[in-house]
């Protein structure tokens, strides 16, 4: 997979395609991404599991936080992890011993480790680097047009009307890759020194 | 569906727009209301905490604005695009998020005329001190650059004299400042160039001008690229430090490549409160359906209107950018091959009150301070939209005492020549 550029038909397959998500780094903080991100899902309809030693014992919106993978004692299809690109190793390695293994390893915004990718893929498994999946939904249900975010998606067809706790139709055409040019040029600007 | 590439021209007519989910009404519909019933407490709290996506109050978003916004950046190929009152506005909400007091930024001389005023005067009483550079004098804008220089301010076809700017070159100088770079592409359109593919990370836009096109309407919209990290080297608090209007978001953190455009609505459009009405989005989104078909009329009339002046005996000089001869020509083939734009300028051989007498003596243009309508316009700046540089100033902004402003509409060119030719013989 080139990671510079997915697919909207990958995302789009993963979005569809997995039901169980392990937040790793999902935090109880109202104003952390990780807690967007988490709520945003959870009201798609995803089944959410937080994973967070620092919080066992505790709930985030009703889900008890899990201390690691290996202790969520039931098979996830996919693992988001929100940690630093320096951090993100160690939980590829453990996610690598869960049986069955994730159907997907999906690394949030800003965090990217190509080792960890390869040997994800090694095994199987697909893999999405530096994207947020809350973005992504939103982008290619056309939701996040209401925040006049480019969805890169057009539509002729009348959408079904908005209710409470919907799931929007992810199925609507594409008019790009994954990622525009401009916005690779700023992931190389920011491998440049100085 | 395979992910392909649609036209611009496609672009135009579709992107943002689908049918409304409750009535089916296919043309978008004009959100008149100035709020937005929440499902539930929770619902009410996830939007005003930005972590769902969703309609409040009308000064923050409006999903008839939000088409126009979706549209702008499709056609410009940014991330991401937020609707404002007017151009001017556009320019102070960029600014809001990227200088604090004290700060600088560099603007190129060539500019339009409320924006000089704008800069010079208005800015200047927030602390944001401009510091100009010559667009003929690339390496200009690299002497200007100090410790506190936050962005870098061009027009990508320059007001009033219809010149172009060499955009990759000040994109070069912008990142090794390590500074955005934002394109004024009002004059051009996103039809004639894409800043964002030669560097830019911001585009505004009068929308009044072209991308309306009618005349008929006041509008400004920001363009984010996704392209500048600002989380880089700490100089942008805006985007990269806990906000305390939002309990500590961190906007680029959470919004990665379109992060600017939410601090544009966010921090800017929701406490300066430049918010465009949704009746007039409806107008310019309409106006933009035909912006590609516009646009090469204007610019096909422009040309021949820009020939005809130059062969003409009373006009001393024509300064536009399609024609051979000009200084600016091979800019114009490289960045705007499908023509340079229809706002130019001339010089006539009688000065100021030949000037003058043209502008009374013309039938079919309208004497008016406007660009970009499909009328023909006609002004003379060094009376009006230059009127308050001085005199030194008026001439390196490109409108002295003799200089006539052109904006060629989409009429019969054989009817516009006609009616200059007589204004000039009379």
């Amino acid at each position: 997979m080139n990671h510079d550029a997915y697919p909207d038909n990958y995302i789009r397959g993963i979005l569809n395609g997995v039901k169980s998500i392990a937040m790793v780094g999902a935090s109880p903080v109202n104003v952390r991404p990780s807690y967007f991100a988490f709520k945003y899902l959870a009201e798609r309809g995803y089944d959410m599991i937080p994973i967070n030693p620092g919080h066992v014992g505790k709930t985030l919106l009703g889900k008890p936080f899990v201390a690691s993978l290996a202790e969520i004692g039931r098979p996830v299809d996919m693992v988001d992890v929100f940690r630093n690109s320096s951090h993100i190793m160690p939980v590829i390695e453990e996610a690598l011993r869960l049986d069955p293994l994730p159907r997907v390893i999906w690394m949030q915004l800003g965090a990217r480790d190509d080792a960890a990718a390869a040997k994800a893929e090694a095994a199987g498994i697909k893999v999405v680097m530096n994207r947020c999946p809350k973005i992504e939904y939103g982008r290619l249900s056309s939701e996040i047009s209401w925040m006049g975010v480019n969805s890169r998606t057009l539509s002729s067809k009348r959408p079904p009307a908005p209710t409470q706790g919907m799931r929007l139709s992810l199925n609507r055409m594409s008019v790009g890759g994954g990622e525009t040019a401009a916005s690779d040029r700023a992931a190389k600007n920011r491998n440049e020194p100085g | 569906m395979s992910d392909r590439l649609p036209g611009f021209s496609t672009l135009a007519v579709h992107a943002g727009a689908q049918p409304d989910p409750t009535t089916g009404a296919r043309a978008t519909p004009i959100y008149q209301t100035t709020s937005f019933v929440f499902n539930d407490a929770d619902h009410a709290a996830s939007l005003f905490g930005l972590q769902s996506f969703g309609n409040i109050y009308t000064r923050i978003g409006n999903p008839t604005n939000a088409v126009l916004e979706e549209r702008v950046a499709a056609l410009e190929g940014g991330t991401a695009a937020l609707a404002v009152a007017s151009g001017h506005a556009a320019q102070v909400v960029v600014m809001q998020q990227l200088l604090q007091p004290g700060d600088e930024f560099i603007a190129a001389r060539k500019l339009y005329g409320g924006s000089i005023n704008q800069f010079t005067h208005a800015f200047k009483s927030f602390g944001w001190n401009v510091a100009w550079a010559d667009p003929d004098d690339i390496a200009s804008f690299e002497r200007a650059v100090t410790p506190r220089t936050k962005a870098i301010f061009v027009e990508s076809i320059a007001n009033p004299g219809g010149t172009i700017t060499d955009i990759e070159a000040i994109s070069t100088i912008a990142r090794k400042a390590g500074v955005p770079l934002i394109v004024d592409n009002t004059l051009a359109s996103p039809y004639l160039i894409r800043p964002i593919d030669h560097g830019a990370d911001i585009v505004v836009h009068s929308a009044t001008k072209f991308l309306g096109g009618h005349g008929n309407s006041i509008a400004g919209v920001i363009v984010d690229a996704g392209t500048f990290d600002w989380s880089k080297d700490g100089k942008y608090p805006m985007l990269c430090e806990p906000r305390p209007e939002y309990h500590g978001i961190k906007l680029h953190e959470t919004f990665g490549n379109f992060a600017f455009a939410i601090a544009c609505r966010v921090l800017g459009l929701r406490d300066l409160g430049p918010a465009l009405s949704p009746f007039n989005a409806f107008l310019i989104l309409t106006g933009i359906e035909t912006l590609p078909l516009r646009m090469q009329k204007h610019c096909d009339n422009a040309r021949a209107i820009a020939e005809f002046l130059a062969s003409h005996k009373a006009v001393a000089s024509v300064s536009y950018a399609g024609l051979p001869g000009d200084k600016y020509n091979s800019l114009a083939r490289k960045y705007a091959p499908k023509g340079a734009g229809a706002v130019f300028t001339f010089s006539l051989k009688g000065g100021y009150d030949a000037g003058v007498s043209l502008v009374s003596n013309l039938k079919l243009f309208s004497h008016l301070a406007n660009v970009g309508d499909t009328r023909s316009l006609v002004i003379h700046p060094a009376s009006t939209t230059h009127s308050q540089l001085d005199d030194a100033a008026k001439i390196k902004s490109g409108a002295g005492p003799d200089v006539v402003r052109l904006s060629i509409g989409i009429e019969d060119k054989e009817d516009l020549i006609a009616d200059l030719e007589q204004a000039l013989g009379a």
